[in-house]
Order: structure tokens, then C-alpha cells, then sequence
């Protein structure tokens, strides 16, 4: 038994104990106590109110009444525009809790007794007797039941609870179906670009020089012979989520195309994937005097009039680019799919982007 | 009532009232013999011990709001077209559950409050908990017997980050989609896997239809019911190893001085739960949060500027945004370095090296003592230099977080700031070692300073030769022990390094182990000063007298001294 | 304490306050006065010949006599860019540009910031006319293209979705504005005039790029007005707004109030009351 909790040691003061105990006002004048309890009651008195008050906020305030202060509401310059029903219900409840903990507090600040008591604390640790007495009640336990020697039982039991853990994991094989569609987007020979949201198409003369079209392929606002979308639901999230697309004018002298992407450009008017190489984000943040795209999430910077190159931030590959061309009604398409993957890296993206490439090679 | 005349309990009012249920009780479950134990047991006061409180209160608040929160919220990703009162959305198409929120927002009453109060709880309960667990490191209170329970708040607060995580994104607001398509992006860089991980967990394509109930059930059920038990567990051996308090006169490293438990600590504990309450709902009444109706429903091809996660996930997303592009392809397998090493293993490092450290240090110092006296942060150099060089880095990663604020707010250009944070995540970190190892240090010697010269008394004595000096008096013996008492003599290093073989020359098969921890030891000591001794204190003492020889008395008006060493005046 | 008391009464005040806000409001009201802009399709010679005086003197410095732009030789290679040619730029960037005060331009900077108005309305108009007279370019909008309160309520939902679609990206979800590369940044939309959130989209001023009629129709324009101006006048239903900056502002209110709220209490608990020497 060395390992007692022990005082630390070569303490150079002496312990001089615990300081006499000094009494409180409420302790000694009966006038105070009296006056204290009177202010804690009324704290619970008052709570009582706006709990009281909270019940009659809540059937009285019109939840579209809001509360402005300095300004004209109709001009958007007035402060506030708190709906006062939540600050009403807020404050009351707030308000009520509040009190009833400080009054609480102050009941056993003011009025409980204050005397200091002194515990003792005891060594964690259990006495050696009860540990010998311990291993011995383990060591009987283990030899019992000849688990030691038993090899044959023991492995074949771990084998089997082991093996518990398989149709745990297999159960989970139907969360979702294998990885698909990373290479593909929506995007097909001849589908329009249309202005998203409204759907219109986009002619190369609707855009000016530093424009900038938040666009979507056709498909999505295309409908069937009832009049009913083509593509709905979550078929047209995901699908966006890969699809959305930018179209940006430039003049087409302050384009650098990389080799092959050339004829990509309809005058001047490039179409990049919208979605961001680093983690996704949608990106149209274009700054039209540089050219470059800036993503709101992580900052990564693209310059759109060089291929989508990566200036700046975590995005390693560069932006898609999706080649454009006119249709016999002189309306913007893709001539194809995205030649490069679009949305952020995952582990199978080298071996699919030279798939995609060997697709592409011949006429890019 | 200072009412110190005892009645007999059966004799009581309360007794007599009380002894039948209480009996009928321990006859069933035979509670008295813990309830003796532990009813009146002592807690040690400080207002450092109740950050912990705060933490566990909002946590109770998150419970009560949650509940009320799922009698409306739709956890489904299925479509719906907005009906509801809130005007600019009217007729949009979007998922039941953001449909829902906008529906406890505007049309059940006081369902806003609920939900800002929740959300206000949340940051809280996160931030409650870092408060706490910084107050345990600069005080060594997870030191030898407590370092299970410090496991046990790593859990915690690891648990706590991803349940807010998880509420955050249920919404299905633009907000939190962008979020979850964060997560996606991330999930993907996981080598390997990451495109399975990331179709089992979204059960398709992103975002598919899945991914808020899955959330839901994790956030509502799975990870309240882990946290719910780590708590309880947290609570047991925190009651069970009693807390630790300050050193002062009379507390020791053997008792605990402090309130007893009923009914001064119930009340206390009590009540601040109702202030904790009280002052998240004023919160909810006053300072909107997370307004869901401004951002709109998700969209995969929309995203709002200012796009920022919950403030306890800043760290990590600053880690995102000052990443270098990095990636590379080994054997046809793509690795995306840039998004996976700050993403994954930023809050890894994170979690591990908090769950190691006690185990790091009690291996460098080898102290195999229990510690109940909690150690003051100057006393322990590289401990707080260590600690407030990792709350550096951590506060450039939260500043990156939230870069594109602080350009647009202080006008400053967003590239500059983020290579700023990139250089500063290596450099600050060191800078603040040294300077807080220093001001520790200088705070050491101080207080030997006052040991053993007095504190300053104010009072100017003239020489008769003309000279000028500040009277000193010796220490009040409370405060000097109080500064003593949980201050370690410093361990003797052994002079000589381990050698990599004996005399006889037989290879010392620990060299390598028992070199790196001796200059462990050597770091973790070093600049450190030794408290003054007894016979120096006393010596020191005896020369602190008056002209007239005799010790300086402290008149009448003498009022203690403050924390800094200063006397009190009234 | 002290702190917390009077942080309790400034919250009863504020009903006060509400009240004197009224009357303000009525007073304020009475002061701002919409300015009206129309497009002068046909400006006379007079007004042209006026626009091109006021040109010479104050802005041909930066963009040349004949609003040709004036280049440096720039960094990297590239021609730099003093100020810039305003052939075909059209009336609707002069008033934009002029009416919210970025030109002329104080001193040169990463972007030009919004200002006081410093010609007047007249002047303005001569000035466009003068820029409008060089090359076609776009048109000041008429008071029917900025007519937002025209709007009902299925236009506002579908400007939002035509907001949240090209401009929260850098404006933010409630035009608090964002930051961009190198000191640039999408400034706020709070108090800017419709006819200016207007020529904005159509004219592209400075990193904006440009949203033209023919895909952004004037009717889609006008609903993305109405969304703006309806999500600014509604106010903030939950309280205290944070600028609309987000969850960074709301992780701050938390540490430093909220957090310093509760550890003020937590230190009036573990705190020592009144203690007498008494007995």
C-alpha cells in the first residue's frame, strides 16, 4: 500500500486549515432574511406573470404582425421586422426561466446554509487484498470453464462471433446501387441551351460581350405528348448536379483555346460545367473583366478564357468546358457530352477520364 | 434559517412527512445505503467548474426543443409545391422537409422560437463543451485518475460536432445542401472507396432521396442516445472520483471542500439550468438564425455567397479552403489530397491528439500520482504554451473558415488573407508557443518573487540618507500556501542521456525509447524555476521587518491580496 | 452584475423605442421622395451637345476626349486599363454609374465603391445622352420596366428563383453582398434603387457580368426587383439579422455573448456574497 493518495510532497508552507467561517447579513439579521425572501418570492411571482403572459402572446399576437423601429419599413431601411409573436414569446419565456433561476440561486446563496464541508477522498485504487482476490476469482472463472484449454471451443466460438459481423456489413450492401454515372452527364449532340429557371433558348446574339447565362440542357424543361415534364424529381436534381452549365461571352480575341478546343467557342460565347472540381459547389461568381470564376465555397479561382485553368484555391483540375455550336434555328447546343468529368474527383476518375478520352480522341 | 439546534429527524415536520415513501422506497430498492453516500456530498465552487454545466443544460434545452421540433418537422426528400403563408415562396417545388421547416417558422405559433432556440442551443452546447474541455487541459484536470472521463468528453465532443452537423442539414435549405454537397465531395476524395461509400450513403446519385431521413434517424435517435449515455457516464465517475478544486488553506489533495450536494448544489445546479434556459431563449426571441426562408429550397445549381457551415465546423472547412491543389493517380486510382488530407484528417489529428495527450505527457513526466489540486497554467509552461499554440492553429483554421467574411467586412483582398492563414497555420502556432512558455515562466518567478521578498504594500518609506523604497510585507500564510501547494518540485533529470549500450558494451535494446522521452523530459521541464524553499521563505520572512525591527504588522484595513499578488482595497 | 442590469433595461426600452420609431418613420417618409427616371429616346441636339461639354470637363481625363478610353502600358504585358471606352456602353451604365456615385471616380482602387451622387439629375441625363449619342447601347429603363410593385405574388416566388439562380452567388441570399478576388467584391443591395438594381443587370458596370434583355427578359427583371425589394422590407422575423452574413456572425454572437453571458452568472454563483463580521 505505497500508492495512497498522498499529499504532494515538500510543500514549503504549512497548511494553515480552513478560515473561520463568516456569516452572512440574512444569517444574523432577521431583517435582511425577511427582505430576501421577499425579493426571491417576487421573482417567482413575477416569472408566474410571464409565463401567464407567454399563454396570452401566443393567442393574442397575429403571427404576420411585425415589429420595425427606426425607419420606413416600405423603403427596406427601417430596423427590425421582428415577428412579434417570437419576441413576445421569447421574452416572456426567456424572461420567466430566467427569474426562477436567479431566484433559485439566490435562495441558496442567500438563505441555504453556507457552512463549508470538508469530504475525504479515498485512493481509487482498490486494496491489494481485493485485487489478489479479484485475480483469483478471474483466474478461477477462466480455469472453470477451460477456456485456456479448450483452444478447439475458444477459436471456433470467436470464429463464429467474428463471422456475426458479416451480415451486419452485407446488410448494408442495399443502401444504395454500385457507383454509376460519374462519366456521363445529360448532355447529348444537339441538345439547347436554355436559360435556366425560364427555359428559354439561347441564340449567339442574345449575349453581349461580358455576359454571363446561368444555363441547364433542354431536357429539363422538355415535356412529354400530356404535357408532362420529361425528367422530374430527383432524376432532375441529380442530374443537375452534374449538368448545370455557364455560358459566358468574351471578345473572342482575349480567348486562349487550348489545342483541339478551337472550334469549342460559338463567337466568343464558351459554355463551362457549372459545378466545381473541388467539392461541387456551384460556381458563377464571374468576374467579366478578368475572366476568371470564382466559387463561393473554397475559393477556387478558374480563368475561363484559358481553358478553365485553376489560378487560385484547393481545385486541382480545371473546369470542364462543353463544346457549343449553332442549330439550324440559330439556337446555342452542345455538340456533345462533357469531354472531361465534371463535379469533384473520386478514386475511378483517372481510368474513366481515359475512357472518355479514347472516346473523344478522334475528333476533339 | 441559521437555526443550529438539532431535532431529531423523526421529530421533524419534513421527517415525519418524509419517512414513509422514503421507506417504502429503500424496502424495494434499498437506495439509503448510496443515498447516504451521496445526497450530501461535497462540490468545490468555481465558476470554471460550471462551463461543463452550460454544456450539459443546453443540452437538456436540445432534448425538450428537439422534441417539439419532430411533432412537425417531415423528414422526406419527397416533393411538394409550398403552400404555406410565407409569401416569396409560394407555389415553389420543393422537398417536404424544407416545407416543413418553413411551416414551423410561419405557421405553427412559437414554432420559430423552438427551432432559433434549438439552433442557438446547439452552437452553444459545442462551444460550452470546448470551453470546458480547455478549462480541464490548462488545469490538468485529466491527470491521473481522471483520464478515462477525458476520453469520455473527447466522445463527447466529437459526437456533439456531428450531431449539430447532422440538424444542420436536415433542413434541406440551400445552406444545408450545399453543405451535404460538401460532404459529398468529401466522401468521394476518400481513397479507394469513396465513389461505394458515396452511393451507399446518399443511396444513389447526389442528392438523391435518401440522404434526410438517413440524417434524421442519426440525428433524432442514434447519436442522442450515445450522447445520453456518455453523459450519464461522464456524470458517474465525475460524482465517483469527486471533483477537483483549487488548492487553498484547508484543501487538499486528500478532501474536498465545498457544498454539499442537497441542497445547496441541487439548487445551484437547478437554477442554472433555468438561466442556461432563460438566456437561449431571449437568444431565440432577439437574434435570428439559420433564416431557412431566405436561402430557399435546394437546388444543386444554386449556392448563396457567405456559404458557411456552423461556426464548430469552421475549423475543418478553413482547412478546405487553404489546401493547396493536390492530386495524384497511382496505379489508375485517383487520390484527391486536396479535399481528404484537410477534410478527414484535420479533425482527426484533432480528435487523436486530444485523446492521446494525457497518455503523451504522463509518459514524458512518468508521474504516477493521483492528482485532486488542480495546477495553475503557468505552473505547467509546455502544457499551456502547447495548449495555446494548438488554439492558434485552430483559430487560423476558423479564421480561413470564414475568409470571405472577414474580406468583405474589413475590405482586405480574399487571396492575400487565405496565404496569410496558409503561411500562418505553420508559423503562429510557434509564435505563441514561445511567447506563452515565456510569460509562464515570468509568471513562475514572480510568484517566487513574492514568496520571498512580500507582496508590495503601497507604502513608500524615506531613508534617512534620502532614499526611496516600497515597504514589503510578508504574505498572509493563506494566499502563500495557496500558491504552494499545487506547485510540483521539479523532478530531477537525470544528468546523464541513456546510452546505447552498457559499460560491458551490451546494446541497450530501449535506446531509441528511452532517449526520445529523456529529451521529452528535458523539453517539457526546461526554464521552469523551482518554488522557493521552506528555510528561504521563512529566512525571507525574518527579513521582512519594520525600522523598529519588529515584523510589519498589517493594520486593520488590510484586505487580502488579489489574484495578480495586489492587496485589496475597499 | 452591473452589466447584466443594464443590458435588462435597454430590453424593456425597447417598446420605447418602437414608439419613437413611429413617429420618425412618419417624418422620414415625407423626405424621400422616388426620383423619377424615364428614357429619353430622342435627346436633343442641345442636350447632347451639353452632355459633351460636361464630358470634356469631367470625365475625358480617364476616358479620352471622345470616350475612346484612355490604356497604359499595364502590367504582365497586357494593356493596362485607365478608364475604359464608353462607345456603346448606352445611357443606362452613364446613369447607373453616375446616380449611385462610383463615377467619377474619387481615387483609383480594386473596384469603385458606391457614393454620393455628386451631379445632378440633369446633368446626368445630359451626359447619357451625350455617351448614348456615339453608339447604340442600352437604354436608361422606363418607370414601367422598374415598376416592381406591379408584381404579384407567383412573379416575386419565380424572382426568386431567377435571384437564387444568378445573383445570391456573389450578392448573397439576401443581397448582403460578397467578397471577390483581390480586394473586389459584389456589393450589398440594401437602399439601392430599382431602376439601379435594374441597369446593374443590364449593363454589367466594372466584375458584374451582363444580363441582357434577350435572356433576362424586362418582366423577368422586374420579378427579381420585387423578390430583392419584398425579402428587404419584410425584415428579419427572428430578430437581430447579423447583416445576413450567416453562420460566422452567428458562431460569434454565441462565443462572445452568449458564452460570456453564461460565465458571468457562473461566476456570480461560485462568487462569495455580502459576508458580515458580525457573531
Amino acid at each position: 500500500m505505497t500508492k495512497d493518495v498522498e499529499s504532494t510532497v515538500g510543500d514549503p508552507i504549512a497548511d494553515p486549515g480552513l478560515p473561520e467561517h463568516q456569516y452572512r447579513p440574512q444569517d444574523v439579521d432577521a431583517k435582511f432574511e425577511r427582505r430576501t425572501e421577499r425579493q426571491i418570492a417576487t421573482m417567482f411571482g413575477l416569472a408566474t406573470l410571464l409565463l401567464l403572459g407567454f399563454c396570452v402572446s401566443y393567442f393574442a399576437i397575429d403571427s404576420d404582425v411585425r415589429i420595425f423601429a427606426f425607419g420606413d419599413p416600405s423603403s427596406g431601411t427601417a430596423f427590425g421586422g421582428w415577428s412579434a409573436q417570437n419576441f413576445a414569446l421569447g421574452g416572456t419565456l426567456g424572461g420567466a426561466l430566467l427569474l426562477i433561476g436567479v431566484g433559485i440561486i439566490q435562495w441558496a446563496k442567500k438563505l441555504m446554509g453556507d457552512h463549508e464541508m470538508i469530504e475525504m477522498r479515498h485512493p481509487v485504487r482498490s486494496s491489494d487484498e481485493d485485487r489478489a482476490s479479484v485475480m483469483a476469482e478471474i483466474n478461477a472463472g477462466v480455469n472453470e470453464s477451460g477456456i485456456a484449454r479448450r483452444p478447439l471451443i475458444r477459436n471456433s466460438l470467436l470464429g463464429a462471433i467474428g463471422a456475426m459481423g458479416l451480415p451486419a456489413i452485407v446488410m448494408l450492401r442495399d443502401l444504395g446501387p454500385l457507383p454509376h454515372g460519374h462519366t456521363n452527364t445529360v448532355w447529348k449532340k444537339g441538345m439547347r441551351v436554355v436559360n435556366d429557371v425560364s427555359g428559354t433558348p439561347i441564340k449567339p446574339s442574345d449575349l453581349k460581350v461580358g455576359q454571363l447565362v446561368n444555363a441547364e440542357p433542354a431536357i429539363f424543361f422538355e415535356t412529354d405528348e400530356d404535357g408532362h415534364p420529361v425528367m422530374h424529381g430527383h432524376e432532375v436534381a441529380a442530374a443537375k448536379a452534374k449538368a448545370a452549365v455557364i455560358l459566358v461571352r468574351m471578345r473572342p480575341e482575349d480567348i486562349t483555346p487550348a489545342k483541339g478546343r478551337e472550334n469549342w467557342g460559338v463567337d466568343g460565347i464558351l459554355c463551362y460545367s457549372k459545378i466545381c472540381t473541388h467539392v461541387g459547389c456551384p460556381i458563377s461568381l464571374w468576374e467579366q473583366q478578368t475572366h476568371h470564376l470564382l466559387c463561393p465555397c473554397h475559393q477556387s479561382t478558374f480563368d475561363l478564357a484559358d481553358n478553365g485553368k485553376v489560378v487560385f484555391g484547393p481545385a486541382y483540375r480545371p473546369l470542364p468546358q462543353l463544346p457549343l455550336a449553332v442549330d439550324s434555328e440559330g439556337y446555342l447546343v452542345a455538340v456533345s457530352d462533357f469531354p472531361d468529368i465534371v463535379a469533384p474527383s473520386y478514386p475511378e476518375l483517372a481510368r474513366d477520364q481515359k475512357k472518355l478520352d479514347e472516346k473523344f480522341g478522334g475528333d476533339a | 434559517m441559521s437555526n443550529n439546534t438539532f431535532t431529531r429527524v423523526e421529530d421533524s415536520p419534513t421527517g415525519k412527512k418524509l419517512a414513509g415513501p422514503v421507506g417504502w422506497l429503500d424496502d424495494r430498492l434499498g437506495l439509503a445505503a448510496a443515498g447516504k453516500k451521496n445526497l450530501r456530498k461535497v462540490f468545490p465552487e468555481h465558476w470554471s467548474f460550471m462551463l461543463g454545466e452550460v454544456a450539459l443544460w443546453s443540452f437538456v434545452v436540445l432534448l425538450l426543443t428537439g422534441v417539439f421540433l419532430t411533432l412537425w418537422f417531415v423528414p422526406s426528400m419527397g416533393l411538394v409545391e409550398y403552400q404555406g403563408s410565407y409569401k416569396p415562396l409560394y407555389g415553389i417545388e420543393m422537398s417536404e422537409a424544407y416545407a416543413s421547416t418553413l411551416n414551423i417558422s410561419f405557421d405553427i405559433r412559437g414554432g420559430l422560437l423552438i427551432r432559433q432556440i434549438h439552433h442557438w442551443g446547439a452552437l452553444l452546447f459545442v462551444a460550452a463543451m470546448m470551453a470546458h474541455m480547455l478549462r480541464v487541459f490548462f488545469t490538468g484536470a485529466y491527470r491521473k485518475p481522471r483520464e478515462i472521463n477525458w476520453l469520455i468528453g473527447v466522445g463527447l465532443l466529437s459526437l456533439g460536432m456531428v450531431e449539430g452537423f447532422t440538424g444542420y442539414s436536415l433542413p434541406d435549405d440551400l445552406l444545408s445542401g450545399t453543405g451535404l454537397r460538401f460532404v459529398d465531395g468529401m466522401i468521394r476524395s476518400i481513397p479507394l472507396v469513396g465513389s461505394y461509400i458515396e452511393f451507399f450513403v446518399f443511396g444513389g446519385e447526389f442528392p438523391g432521396e435518401a440522404i434526410v431521413p438517413r440524417l434524421y434517424i442519426a440525428h433524432v435517435l442514434l447519436i442522442p442516445a450515445i450522447l445520453l449515455g456518455l453523459v450519464g457516464a461522464h456524470m458517474l465517475l465525475l460524482v465517483y472520483h469527486k471533483h477537483t478544486q483549487w488548492p487553498g488553506p484547508g484543501r487538499t489533495n486528500e478532501n474536498v471542500v465545498g457544498y454539499p450536494m442537497l441542497p445547496v448544489y441541487m439548487a445551484k445546479a437547478g437554477g442554472f439550468f433555468f438561466i442556461v434556459f432563460g438566456v437561449l431563449a431571449l437568444f431565440g426571441a432577439i437574434i435570428q438564425i439559420n433564416p431557412v426562408w431566405v436561402y430557399g429550397p435546394y437546388n444543386p445549381s444554386e449556392v448563396t455567397a457567405g456559404s458557411q457551415p456552423d461556426w464548430y465546423m469552421g475549423f475543418s472547412e478553413g482547412l478546405v479552403r487553404l489546401m493547396p491543389p493536390l492530386e495524384t493517380t497511382w496505379f489508375g486510382w485517383t487520390f484527391t489530397w486536396s479535399v481528404f488530407l484537410p477534410a478527414v484528417g484535420g479533425l482527426g489529428l484533432v480528435f487523436t491528439s486530444l485523446a492521446l495527450w494525457p497518455f503523451i505527457e504522463r509518459w514524458i513526466t512518468g508521474d504516477e500520482r493521483e492528482h485532486h489540486l488542480l495546477e495553475r497554467p503557468r505552473n505547467a509552461p509546455v502544457r499551456t504554451a502547447l495548449g495555446v499554440a494548438a488554439m492558434t492553429m485552430y483559430g487560423v483554421g476558423w479564421a480561413a473558415g470564414g475568409n470571405d467574411i472577414i474580406a468583405l467586412k474589413f475590405g482586405l483582398d480574399i487571396f492575400a488573407i487565405t496565404w496569410v492563414l496558409r503561411i500562418g497555420f505553420f508559423v503562429f502556432p510557434v509564435i505563441a508557443f514561445i511567447v506563452t512558455k515565456r510569460i509562464c515562466i515570468s509568471l513562475q518567478r514572480k510568484d517566487n518573487e513574492t514568496l520571498s521578498h512580500g507582496w508590495e504594500t503601497g507604502v513608500i518609506d524615506r531613508s534617512p540618507a534620502g532614499g526611496y523604497a516600497e515597504r514589503h510585507a510578508p504574505l498572509p500564510v493563506e494566499k502563500a500556501y495557496a500558491l504552494t501547494s499545487s506547485r510540483e518540485p521539479l523532478p530531477e533529470l537525470e544528468s546523464e542521456r541513456p546510452k546505447k549500450a552498457d559499460a560491458k558494451g551490451v546494446r541497450n535494446p530501449k535506446y531509441r525509447k528511452q532517449s526520445l522521452r529523456h529529451r521529452l523530459r528535458e523539453f517539457y521541464y526546461s526554464g521552469s524555476v523551482d518554488q522557493p524553499s521552506r528555510e528561504e521563505i521563512e529566512h525571507a520572512n525574518e527579513h521582512l521587518v519594520g525600522a523598529d525591527q519588529h515584523p510589519i504588522e498589517l493594520g486593520e484595513d488590510f484586505q487580502g491580496i488579489s489574484e495578480t499578488g495586489v492587496p485589496r482595497v475597499h | 452584475m452591473r452589466k447584466l442590469s443594464t443590458r435588462r433595461r435597454h430590453f424593456l426600452a425597447l417598446p420605447a423605442l418602437l414608439a419613437m420609431a413611429l413617429l420618425l418613420t412618419g417624418a422620414a417618409y415625407a423626405v424621400v421622395a422616388p426620383d423619377s427616371a424615364t428614357a429619353e429616346s430622342d435627346a436633343s441636339v442641345s442636350q447632347i451637345e451639353a452632355g459633351r461639354q460636361l464630358f470634356v470637363v469631367g470625365c475625358a481625363s480617364c476616358h479620352g476626349l471622345n470616350a475612346e478610353g484612355v490604356t497604359t502600358a499595364g502590367t504582365d504585358g497586357e494593356p493596362g486599363n485607365y478608364g475604359p471606352s464608353l462607345i456603346g456602353v448606352g445611357a443606362a451604365a452613364v446613369g447607373f454609374q453616375m446616380e449611385t456615385g462610383r463615377m467619377p471616380l474619387a481615387r483609383s482602387g480594386p473596384q469603385a465603391p458606391r457614393n454620393q451622387q455628386t451631379y445632378t439629375d440633369e446633368e446626368i441625363e445630359q451626359i447619357a445622352a451625350y455617351v448614348a449619342s456615339l453608339a447604340p447601347g442600352p437604354a436608361r429603363p422606363s418607370e414601367k420596366d422598374v415598376d416592381w410593385q406591379s408584381v404579384d405574388e407567383e412573379g416575386i416566388a419565380r424572382g426568386g428563383e431567377f435571384f437564387r439562380t444568378n445573383c445570391t452567388a456573389c450578392h448573397n441570399s439576401v443581397g448582403a453582398g460578397g467578397a471577390l478576388p483581390s480586394g473586389r467584391y459584389a456589393p450589398s443591395l440594401k437602399d439601392v434603387e430599382p431602376i439601379h438594381l435594374y441597369e446593374a443587370m443590364l449593363t454589367g458596370p466594372q466584375q458584374m457580368p451582363v444580363f441582357s434583355d434577350e435572356v433576362l427578359t424586362p418582366q423577368d427583371k422586374r420579378e427579381i426587383i420585387a423578390y430583392v425589394k419584398t425579402v428587404q422590407q419584410q425584415g428579419n422575423d427572428g430578430g437581430i439579422g447579423g447583416g445576413g452574413l450567416g453562420p460566422v456572425v452567428d458562431g460569434m454572437f454565441m462565443w462572445i455573448i452568449g458564452l460570456g453571458i453564461l460565465t458571468g452568472f457562473a461566476v456570480w454563483i461560485g462568487m462569495h456574497g455580502t459576508r458580515t463580521t458580525k457573531r
